[in-house]
């Protein structure tokens, strides 16, 4: 398979400010990419050296093979969806959908019918005559989506387009975009700051904190395998023990991770912990328990009684569960 | 029992307190209030004045004893379409247009820099600078560049520095814009519209352009356009209702202006001039009336054919 988009060693910096800061990157063609990261960590200033809005300080970007530094943006063949849609308030959806086209001097009849199917496509026929003010939220991503799909774009970047949305909402669309990457085959990279919709939607991910890149992996490894105790915290977050705790649990002095859903009560012998606290999340019940001064997260499944506050417990979990991060950070 | 228990805080008593919970209660009278002297001013005093005058322009003047016959006719309007009358107009509306035109193209790149990439204290040079020109006095800049213009003024002086005389003397020698100098020609009149209007178009194109959010100009050039295109399909459709803001205070201020002409320029008049000598020395209210009737006019054409272009849409 052919490499989508490559970094190496790219930097971008603002003044003194190191937005990306080193970053090495391969994104596979037909690739369904998330960048996950707290606001500031410079996922979206990498997207945005994708798609040409910004150049690279230093290093080197190559999009389908070929060069991609000194490129402006509309000699690339790669179409970004806006965190604010962009949509182009005084053009109906037809002439915002319908706009690359127009731009590449395709006819109006022909560009009309096109954009007509590129609404379809995300599940708004007929809208092309609406005003982009007469829509909801979810009807502008939509069609944001279809301006820039209308394209046929090679990479098409998405920055944070479910950021605005409700909840119900954000979850459909998030099927919706994983079926419509399927079908269509194309790269998709997608930012966020929602490690839920990284982990969902995503077929690798990369987490970035400060400019660089903590990890790249597939959903699982990273869930499961959190490289450093930044990636255990922000994905997921996890319990991080220190490395005189894991020292005495698994043996090996450095710091781990333990997931939430992996303790359990304990149905014989186990560490013994006080319970500090707990809340109700309708599927599960978190517990915040004290385990001999290590404050510890447990997610106890709908049906398993709930211990009272105070009450001291005995608690366990599967020893491959404890996982010994190598990373100092 | 302390007052901080309580659920409901007494009234404050006194007319003030009264006053504030009576008008918190009641939103329209607050609006009324509000609005009121204001409308009444705009109303009666500017509205009714105009009205008054506009009156006067149906009346007629006796040619024999020079006074105003207050009998409905439309002999004054007819008057105005004379020749030499109808000069003036056309004159008038072509300097106010090309006055416009050259502030918009001026105003643009001034108003997108601004608008664009000041920020602190650049922004604030800016604001000072475009409305730096509108603290001193309108006659002392009109007589400034009556200096700077005149024939043995600085610009003959920098063009005679740089060998450029012959350019100079080219242009004044072209018919109507040219002149015996800069300052007595058609040229002169335009460049000191343009300077002192420019203000009012750079003000307002610089808001309907701070209106337009990067992303939106990020999203035509993500989607194949070139920075002509962008201009073309996004920057200056969405710019618009701000340059038409501002060309309606270029077209409209040059329209009535009386004392440019009169001190740069040739001795033919403007409409301004044409008003001012009709209802001074020549006591000819009437046509000094019809004469005024003729920018509102223009002026209500140029808005209903501004809102039928759809500059108006994106507000």
């Amino acid at each position: 398979m052919q490499t989508a988009v490559a970094f190496s060693k790219v930097s971008r910096h603002f003044g003194s400010v190191r937005a990306v800061d080193d970053v090495d990157l391969e994104i596979a063609e037909g690739e369904f990419f998330a960048m996950l990261g707290p606001s500031g960590s410079g996922k979206t200033t990498c997207l945005r050296l994708i798609a040409g809005f910004e150049q690279p300080t230093s290093g080197h970007i190559e999009i389908f093979g070929e060069t991609a530094e000194g490129v402006p943006p509309y000699r690339r063949n790669v179409n970004t969806v806006f965190q604010d849609y962009a949509l182009f308030p005084h053009l109906s959806v037809a002439d915002n959908v319908g706009y690359g086209p127009m731009i590449r001097g395709v006819a109006k009849a022909e560009r009309m019918k096109s954009a007509e199917e590129a609404l379809a496509l995300v599940q708004l026929p007929g809208y092309g005559d609406r005003q982009p003010g007469q829509l909801s939220g979810g009807q502008r991503q939509r069609v944001a989506l279809a301006r820039a799909l209308i394209n046929k774009p090679k990479v098409l970047l998405l920055d944070e387009p479910l950021g605005a949305l409700d909840l119900k909402l954000r979850e459909q669309m998030q099927e919706e975009l994983k079926a419509l990457q399927r079908t269509l085959g194309i790269t998709f990279v997608f930012v966020t700051h929602d490690q839920g919709e990284a982990l969902s939607m995503a077929d690798r991910v990369a987490v970035f904190n400060h400019g660089k890149i903590m990890q790249i992996g597939a959903p699982e490894e990273i869930y499961r395998a959190p490289r450093s105790r930044f990636v255990a915290d922000f994905v997921g977050s996890s319990n991080v023990l220190p490395p005189e705790m894991t020292e005495r649990l698994a043996g090996r002095r450095a710091w781990a991770s333990l997931r939430p859903e992996a303790i359990r009560i304990a149905s014989g012998d186990g560490e013994q912990a006080t319970v500090t606290g707990h809340s109700y999340l309708g599927a599960a019940t978190k517990l915040a328990v004290d385990m001999g001064g290590q404050r510890l997260t447990m997610l106890l499944p709908a049906g398993v009684p709930v211990p009272a506050t105070g009450q001291t417990i005995a608690i366990e979990w599967n020893p491959a569960d404890l996982h010994v991060m190598e990373d100092e950070q | 029992m302390n007052v901080a228990a309580q659920a409901i805080l007494p009234g404050r008593g006194g007319l003030f307190g009264t006053l504030s919970d009576v008008l918190w209660r009641n939103p329209r009278l607050t609006l009324f209030l509000m609005l009121a002297p204001p409308l009444l001013w705009l109303g009666v005093i500017y509205l009714g004045s105009l009205f008054a005058l506009l009156a006067q322009s149906f009346f007629s003047i006796d040619e024999f004893s020079g006074l105003i016959k207050y009998e409905w006719t439309l002999k004054t309007y007819a008057e105005l379409l004379r020749p030499a009358n109808l000069d003036i107009i056309v004159r008038t509306v072509s300097m106010a247009a090309a006055v416009t035109l050259a502030s918009a193209i001026i105003a643009f790149p001034i108003a997108y820099f601004a608008a664009r990439y000041a920020r602190g204290k650049w922004k604030a040079l800016f604001y000072l600078g475009a409305m730096l020109p509108l603290w001193s006095s309108y006659l002392v800049k009109v007589y400034a560049w009556k200096l700077i213009l005149a024939k043995e003024g600085i610009l003959t002086w920098l063009f005679a520095k740089l060998h450029l005389t012959p350019l100079l003397e080219a242009w004044l020698a072209l018919p109507v814009i040219g002149g015996n100098s800069l300052s007595v020609s058609y040229t002169g009149t335009f460049l000191v519209f343009v300077y002192v209007w420019l203000p009012y178009m750079i003000l307002p194109t610089q808001a309907a352009l701070e209106r337009v959010p990067d992303s939106m100009l990020e999203a035509s050039s993500d989607l194949g356009g070139t920075p002509a295109q962008t201009f073309r399909h996004v920057l200056l459709p969405l710019a618009l209702p701000g340059i038409i803001a501002g060309s309606i205070f270029t077209f409209s201020l040059t329209l009535g202006d009386y004392i440019i002409p009169q001190i740069i320029g040739s001795s033919r008049l403007f409409i301004g001039q044409a008003v001012y000598a009709h209802q001074g020395t020549a006591g000819n209210i009437p046509l000094a009336a019809a004469f005024t009737v003729v920018p509102i006019v223009i002026m209500g054409f140029y808005l209903w054919m501004a809102k039928r272009q759809g500059a108006f849409d994106a507000l």
